[in-house]
């Protein structure tokens, strides 16, 4: 049976379309309404709460704790301030990317790290004569993400005010439905956004605190199809779709080091040691062989495939994740893994593999759409992510009253 | 800065006349637009009357924007944010509703609670329907050909469009004639029994004409909806983030954005003419702007019997303007609100409250509203459409209270005695009546209510009777006859005049589609 999580009394009774899967074995909304359309737009247009309890978290504490983290990820740990949160991968010893999370640091000797895949025997084999306790917290932290441009005010009402005047990547504690909750500004989107965090036992209290607030903002839940498309125009990678993770590819070419995954600007290579830095090192000398970039569908080329056949462009309504050849003339050079329609840019996007000297900003290739059961080619152009960065998403102005 | 002489001068900032600037602009030409009022977008425009409150004082929802104009000027860049209003609720005087939503089934399902055969025919017509608008399509995006005139260009044009209907299956023509030629009331009367659908759907052939559901011709504009539904996924239909004033305020960003300079509060009492040719005009504090070519984006009254003299203008011509339908039958009804209205037949807040209401239960109903306008009074019991754009777009109203943007039809331009504030308001009084029947918490939420007349769209935003289309979307003035024969491709009979207003072609809404086309005509015509 899966698992459900510390919310399920609350997120299951509000299913619409009682649509569900299945996310590292718990039951995980792909979307409360008929159709996902009003929650992606919430998580642009005002606030969408999402629920993201099955992370992986992991609760990393003792005198070693940062010497340890900083020889897991490819961040520079001891340049995390207390309360700041960082996005980072970490790697095997070929330098090759296993996961990526955020690491939020509690207290001088406390960190919390999230994952999307199982980790703790890594962890826990790489704090050998360390003085450190690693322990698995997934079942013991419900989460929630409040994510887009109304949820910053949403938590001024709910939590007191506390998150004012959080920064981005950067952590808090307080108060919300009576229950002691933490705050990070992190999320999944792209966009204005915290994701927060109580014990799995105030988990009621603390939605029901958030969706109360919520409500005169048009605060709506949202499942997995609406970010979907999010972290697609966030650029953001996902891992077991773009990336498959070091210690599961059965064959070599399914790695990717963090250079060819769009990731070079989290590996701090003047750090003295940390897994897979040699490796890394060699790699950033040579250049990578491959990067992670974003492709923008040429319009008029995908309505002259459709013209074809007396169709309008057929859009995909969901985002994608299935593997899809990327050409340069006849020849393969890459592959897509992630794409959609964007209803904000109002254009086709994907994130793709490339060869690297097919990588360029600007370079025209073209992608394999199927059009009426026909495999056709599509101009794409090579264009830089993230595709949609608003300012709102670092930027911490007054909240209005 | 400011060009002592510009390329082009755009009479007008509405959306048409913004999308000529921006595509001229982006074309490299020194572009002006001066608009009369204080706010850029004519009808397209978002005004806080209420502090607090937004409104889309006029035009109110994003109908066929094009989508070729969203990517050529890049408005999502500018900010324009389609955001989805999915579902259609008709509140039903026996208590009982009718809705369509945005999910095929749950649709099916509802219409199937009133009638299972329409729930069949609903599929039918949607596919019939698209394939028509698939059809028709190419047709709104040409420049209609002149049937008066020999020349290759134009005789191209018919030949090119004879093919395409001659390309149309069997069941398409037929389909096709009949939705040019019926009335909306029995076109769908041979598809559907149910009456709040037939209405709420013969709704949309109606608004903004001066005819009824069964008068002849209103089948005909059934099909803009479908034109909707080809865009899809791109979503071309929907409520614009902020009002409707953002899509002008998205096209003036980015037509300045391309070189172009816009003006406010410089309203336009005279296009100057030397020599036969359009050299400038004249601003209404006496300054003189001159330009290569001039640009109307008004309405075709006020583009040629306002502010050219007639003595320029070919005599035919004139009379042609002169007959050139512009009636008023609409007006609106903007609401700030304390609490949502709360329907007697689906009571609370629920998710219908996100997309449009009709009030629209029978075709008898919507036929008695016209009924009172042909004789020259306002519908008592008028026919609404109306959104609640605060349920939508969190910007447009406080947290907790909202706004009500209901669209009215029938308000006659020429009211029987001519419109006044009493009437305005007694205008008011019965739109409000009539929801509190349906929703009987609605008066009592009311915190400031703002009433347009055709009378005061007229004054207010320049369009001439007060009519939405800047001229009535009759088969007689649509295509090449739009506004009037030999004139349908963007020129005018003076020289370097230019129109680009909704009363060309194709019209019909926040498209851009005129002011488009008028400005490839312009850029075909430019020296090189």
């Amino acid at each position: 049976m899966l698992r459900t999580t510390p919310f399920h009394s609350r997120t299951a009774p509000l299913s619409e379309a009682q649509n569900w899967r299945r996310w590292s074995g718990y039951l995980a909304a792909s979307s409360y309404e008929l159709h996902h359309d009003r929650e992606y737009w919430a998580i642009r247009n005002s606030a969408a709460l999402i629920d993201v309890s099955p992370l992986y978290k992991y609760g990393i504490e003792g005198p070693d704790a940062e010497r340890f983290l900083d020889r897991i990820v490819t961040r520079d740990v001891t340049k995390c301030k207390l309360h700041q949160v960082l996005y980072t991968p970490w790697c095997d010893t070929d330098g090759k990317v296993m996961d990526d999370g955020t690491l939020a640091r509690l207290a001088y000797d406390s960190f919390r790290l999230t994952s999307a895949e199982p980790n703790l025997r890594w962890l826990l084999d790489n704090a050998l004569g360390m003085d450190v306790s690693i322990r698995d917290i997934t079942d013991d932290l419900a989460a929630l993400a409040l994510q887009g441009p109304t949820a910053r005010r949403i938590l001024h009402h709910a939590a007191d005010g506390v998150a004012d005047d959080l920064g981005f990547f950067r952590h808090t504690t307080g108060e919300i439905g009576g229950v002691p909750v933490e705050i990070t500004r992190t999320g999944y989107t792209g966009d204005l956004g915290y994701e927060i965090w109580t014990a799995g036992d105030n988990a009621e209290a603390l939605w029901d605190g958030i969706m109360e607030a919520g409500d005169t903002h048009l605060i709506l839940p949202a499942g997995m199809l609406a970010l979907d498309i999010a972290r697609v125009e966030a650029g953001l990678v996902l891992i077991g779709v773009d990336y498959v993770p070091a210690h599961r590819a059965v064959i070599e070419d399914r790695k990717s080091s963090p250079f060819e995954l769009g990731l070079g600007w989290t590996v701090k290579l003047d750090k003295k040691s940390f897994v897979g830095r040699d490796a890394l090192i060699a790699e950033k000398e040579r250049g990578p062989e491959w990067e992670l970039r974003g492709l923008e569908v040429n319009w008029d080329s995908l309505k002259a495939l459709y013209g074809l056949v007396g169709l309008p462009p057929q859009l995909p309504s969901e985002g994608w994740r299935t593997s899809v050849p990327v050409y340069s003339g006849n020849a393969q050079i890459g592959y897509a893994t992630s794409g959609c329609w964007s209803p904000l840019l109002k254009k086709y996007i994907a994130l793709a593999h490339l060869q690297s000297r097919y990588a360029r900003i600007g370079t025209d290739l073209s992608m394999e759409v199927t059009v009426e059961h026909h495999r056709k080619k599509t101009k794409v152009q090579v264009v830089e992510t993230p595709f949609f960065n608003p300012d709102r998403k670092r930027s911490t102005p007054e909240v209005p009253r | 800065m400011s060009a002592s002489r510009y390329d082009a001068i755009i009479i007008g900032g509405g959306h048409n006349g913004l999308v000529t600037a921006a595509y001229l602009a982006r074309a490299g030409k020194e572009v002006l637009v001066l608009e009369k009022r204080h706010v850029l977008g004519g009808a397209a425009v978002t005004e806080e009357i209420n502090p607090g409150f937004k409104y889309s004082v006029c035009s109110y929802v994003v109908s066929l924007l094009r989508p070729e104009i969203i990517r050529d000027l890049e408005l999502p860049k500018h900010g324009l944010q389609i955001l989805p209003l999915e579902s259609t609720f008709t509140p039903l005087p026996n208590g009982d509703y009718l809705a369509r939503w945005a999910d095929h089934d749950h649709t099916r399902r509802e219409i199937y609670r009133h009638s299972p055969r329409d729930a069949d025919a609903y599929d039918d017509f949607g596919k019939l329907m698209y394939q028509l608008a698939v059809a028709v399509k190419p047709i709104l995006a040409m420049v209609p050909p002149d049937p008066t005139s020999m020349s290759p260009k134009d005789l191209m044009g018919f030949l090119k469009l004879g093919k395409h209907f001659h390309n149309l299956g069997h069941e398409q023509f037929h389909a096709l004639y009949k939705l040019m030629t019926m009335s909306a009331a029995d076109y769908l009367g041979e598809w559907f029994e149910t009456e709040a659908l037939k209405a709420t759907m013969s709704a949309s052939g109606i608004i903004g004409t001066f005819l009824g559901p069964r008068s002849p011709g209103t089948a005909y504009v059934l099909l803009h909806h479908y034109l909707g539904e080809i865009d899809g996924a791109m979503r071309a239909w929907g409520f614009a983030k902020g009002g409707t004033g953002s899509i002008s305020e998205a096209i003036a960003s980015a037509a300045r954005s391309h070189g172009a300079e816009i003006q406010t509060g410089a309203g336009v009492v005279q296009v100057i003419v030397k020599n036969g040719k359009a050299t400038g005009i004249v601003l209404d504090d006496g300054r003189e702007y001159t330009a290569s070519i001039v640009v109307s984006a008004l309405d075709p009254k006020r583009t040629f019997l306002e502010l050219v003299d007639e003595e320029y203008l070919p005599r035919d011509f004139v009379s042609d303007i002169k007959r050139f339908k512009i009636r008023g039958s609409s007006g609106k009804v903007n609401l700030s609100l304390s609490e949502l209205p709360d329907f007697t037949c689906k009571p609370g807040v629920n998710q219908l409250h996100k997309g449009a209401i009709s009030i629209s239960p029978s075709i008898d109903y919507l036929e008695r509203a016209y009924d009172e306008a042909k004789y020259g009074g306002f519908s008592s019991r008028p026919y609404m459409d109306i959104i609640i754009p605060s349920m939508i777009d969190p910007g447009m109203a406080p947290p907790g209270k909202h706004v009500m943007s209901i669209f009215v039809q029938y308000a006659p331009s020429d009211l029987l005695g001519g419109w006044d504030e009493t009437k305005r308001e007694v205008f008011g009084d019965a739109v409000i009546d009539t929801l509190a029947q349906y929703a009987p918490n609605l008066p009592g939420a009311i915190l400031h209510r703002q009433v347009l007349t055709p009378w005061d769209i007229d004054r207010e935003m320049g369009l001439t009777s007060g009519n939405i289309f800047h001229g009535e979307l009759t088969l007689h003035q649509l295509f090449c006859m739009r506004p009037a024969v030999g004139y349908a491709d963007y020129t005018t009979p003076l020289r370097n005049y230019y129109q680009a207003g909704s009363g060309t072609h194709p019209a019909g809404g926040i498209t851009g589609a005129s002011g488009r086309l008028a400005a490839l005509r312009i850029l075909a015509d430019a020296p090189r």
